[in-house]
């Protein structure tokens, strides 16, 4: 189709038309480059442990049916035997309140700072906006020593407000400048059958914000999926607790050339990153673009 | 709403509210009582877990507003901003101001002599910038600083400028930017299978197995100072090329093509438009893309804590900061890093938030 397109328009030179192969060519290497290190790790979480260790994963590609040994025992070993299937689990209930909390307490501040009255609203404006230059390193001592004085540490709702404190001046930040733009005739409009601002939030504005809702929960949901810093500190490493990513590192401490329990138990922890950039990735880009100012 | 139900309307209202408090607070205590237990099977506690994280929060919302609404007119819409507000406030409060400031605080002290803690004055700085570990770490830090912005801005910008021309750009681009989605640590176990110099039997590593195939000897990566630094910076770069690249390719296409007309019929070749046309063009998104890379990469931590933890002279700042901190119980020592850190990243935030505002 495009060809004859091209044609129709004008002949094009064999200049033009070598430019555009070495073009598509270098994109192709690019990509091929850029691809090649995910891709030898799921090759080779689906080989049998013995073949992983004598052939490189590039023969089980070029010749798959005689170095490929495919099994998916090292899936069910790294989910049971190495507990990875737990740290799933965990990972699931540490990041989905971890993602809802913040959102809503961040969603509430930010329409009580865009449209009510209140004496300190300037200040909360402020700190807001000055807390997001705060990297989240200078938060983590006290609050871990808080953490055991207190009997939090350890725990999920631990970490789930450990999550909310660092991921709360953004989320505010950004939902601020979403529901700050709803027009005022909108929001006036509610206040005749004698609403209160309560049902006006919860019918009329979050409503209207659900692309920003959307864009900084991706954000946060994968943050906090893909961070083991916090999770190191609030949660530790003890198998009952630790989500994926503290699991896999643990792994590469204790077993760090078990390749087939390495390859697989990294290609569990990415699942979940990859459905949400797979299916929602023009949220997905968005959400990164709106939390790259994150401290 | 409440202001016109009739008085047996309203007692039952407040009975209502009151009960609704309670069970919340019972239901709270209960919760966590019973995740701590722990003697229920897992997939109970998840339940109950999840149900008490993401409903828990709207019930504390709905609770407190009924509270408010039973109170008399004029307090009652004095006071009713503040239910919004005050979680949030609080939440800040607990945990960034007040740690931070802790932080500030203990990095002037000395924990490692036992019993109470010692006034250390700026002990601990002097100390951290003659420590030899530290001027490693500061190096280093300064070695990813420099490379990895440079190398994926630049990559991210000329991929941008070369998909912009194919008609497979979609699929190009989503390729180049799933590392995004990988977590430092899945990406660490990636980059250590390629670097991986197995002690017998086949390389099955892909840098050895290339070594071995073009006859030289398979190489240890990562314990060959200094240029394993580079190694690790390396997995950063394919991590975040594709960040620059969407953000960039956005801006890429800005760049009018009356513009890029005007430069080819006065003679221009693609490098001289590429140089003197779109990146003059582009040049305040390619700034705040570094800005932001930059910001990551002062706090780099996952990604050598993974594949080094600091030794074979890799060390960097944030690491060496959680070492000190929760593996040595130094915590003057480590505060004083967190301080650091601090003090590298708000100048570039600042930076950062008000070109936010700008755009």
């Amino acid at each position: 189709m495009g060809h004859t397109l091209a044609i129709q328009k004008r002949q094009k030179t064999p200049q033009e038309i070598f430019r555009r192969v070495m073009l598509n060519l270098a994109v192709a290497c690019i990509v091929i480059v850029w691809t090649i290190p995910t891709f030898g790790l799921l090759v080779s979480s689906f080989r049998d442990p013995v073949a992983i260790d004598s052939t490189g994963w590039w023969m089980a590609v070029f010749q798959p049916f005689t170095h490929g040994h495919w099994t998916l025992g090292n899936y069910i070993e790294v989910l049971t035997e190495d507990a990875m299937g737990n740290a799933f689990l965990n990972s699931l209930l540490v990041t989905i309140p971890a993602t809802v909390i913040p959102i809503t307490i961040a969603a509430f501040a930010a329409y009580a700072l865009a449209w009510m009255r209140f004496a300190g609203r300037r200040l909360l404006f402020v700190l807001v906006v000055g807390l997001m230059v705060v990297p989240l390193q200078t938060s983590l001592l006290p609050l871990f020593r808080l953490y055991n004085d207190v009997g939090l540490a350890g725990t999920y709702l631990g970490i789930w407000l450990a999550h909310t404190g660092f991921g709360l001046p953004l989320a505010t930040y950004l939902l601020y400048g979403y529901i700050s733009q709803i027009p005022r005739d909108l929001i006036e409009a509610a206040e005749v059958d004698g609403t209160t601002p309560m049902t006006k939030f919860i019918f009329l504005v979050l409503p209207i914000s659900v692309p920003a809702v959307a864009s900084f929960a991706i954000f946060q949901f994968l943050w906090v999926w893909n961070d083991l810093l916090v999770a190191l500190i609030f949660l530790g490493t003890s198998v009952d607790v630790a989500v994926v990513t503290t699991r896999l590192s643990e792994l590469v401490g204790s077993r760090g050339q078990t390749w087939y329990v390495l390859t697989s138990g990294a290609f569990l922890t990415m699942i979940m990153p990859l459905i949400v950039f797979f299916s929602l990735q023009r949220f997905f880009v968005r959400g990164m673009m709106a939390g790259s100012v994150k401290g | 709403m409440s202001d016109r139900v009739s008085e047996q309307g309203k007692f039952s209202h407040i009975l209502m509210t009151v009960l609704g408090a309670v069970a919340l607070v019972a239901v709270f205590s209960w919760s966590f009582l019973f995740m701590r237990d722990g003697s229920a099977p897992r997939p109970v506690i998840a339940l109950v877990a999840l149900l008490v994280g993401v409903g828990g929060i709207w019930g504390l919302f709905l609770v407190a507003d009924r509270l408010v609404a039973l109170l008399p007119g004029r307090t009652r819409d004095l006071l009713r901003p503040y239910v919004f507000i005050t979680p949030a406030f609080l939440i800040l409060l607990v945990y960034i101001i007040y740690p931070t400031v802790r932080t500030i605080y203990i990095s002037f002290f000395d924990f490692q002599r036992g019993g109470s803690p010692v006034n250390f004055g700026f002990q601990n700085y002097l100390r951290a910038f003659t420590d030899p570990a530290l001027q490693i770490a500061l190096r280093n830090n300064a070695l990813w600083l420099i490379f990895v912005p440079l190398f994926a801005v630049s990559l991210g910008l000329i991929i941008a400028v070369l998909v912009d021309r194919i008609r497979w750009e979609r699929f190009a681009k989503s390729l180049i930017f799933l590392p995004m989605a990988i977590s430092f640590v899945g990406a660490s176990v990636i980059w250590r299978f390629i670097y991986y110099r197995a002690s017998f039997g086949a390389q099955i590593g892909l840098l050895n197995a290339i070594r071995v195939a073009l006859g030289a000897e398979p190489l240890g990566w990562l314990r060959l100072e200094p240029w394993n630094n580079f190694f690790l910076i390396i997995i950063m770069i394919w991590l975040q090329t594709g960040f620059a690249m969407v953000i960039l390719s956005s801006a890429v296409k800005g760049v009018p093509s009356s513009l890029l007309e005007a430069a080819r019929i006065d003679g221009a070749g693609e490098f001289r438009i590429f140089f003197q046309v779109i990146i003059p063009f582009v040049s305040g998104t390619i700034l705040t893309v570094t800005t932001t890379i930059v910001i990551l990469v002062l706090k780099v931590f996952d990604v050598v804590y993974v594949m080094t933890s600091g030794r074979f002279s890799t060390e960097v700042v944030a690491n060496m900061m959680y070492n000190q901190m929760f593996i040595q119980g130094a915590y003057g020592r480590g505060a004083a890093l967190a301080v650091i850190i601090f003090i590298g990243v708000t100048p570039v935030m600042i930076y950062n938030i008000r070109r936010m505002n700008q755009v």
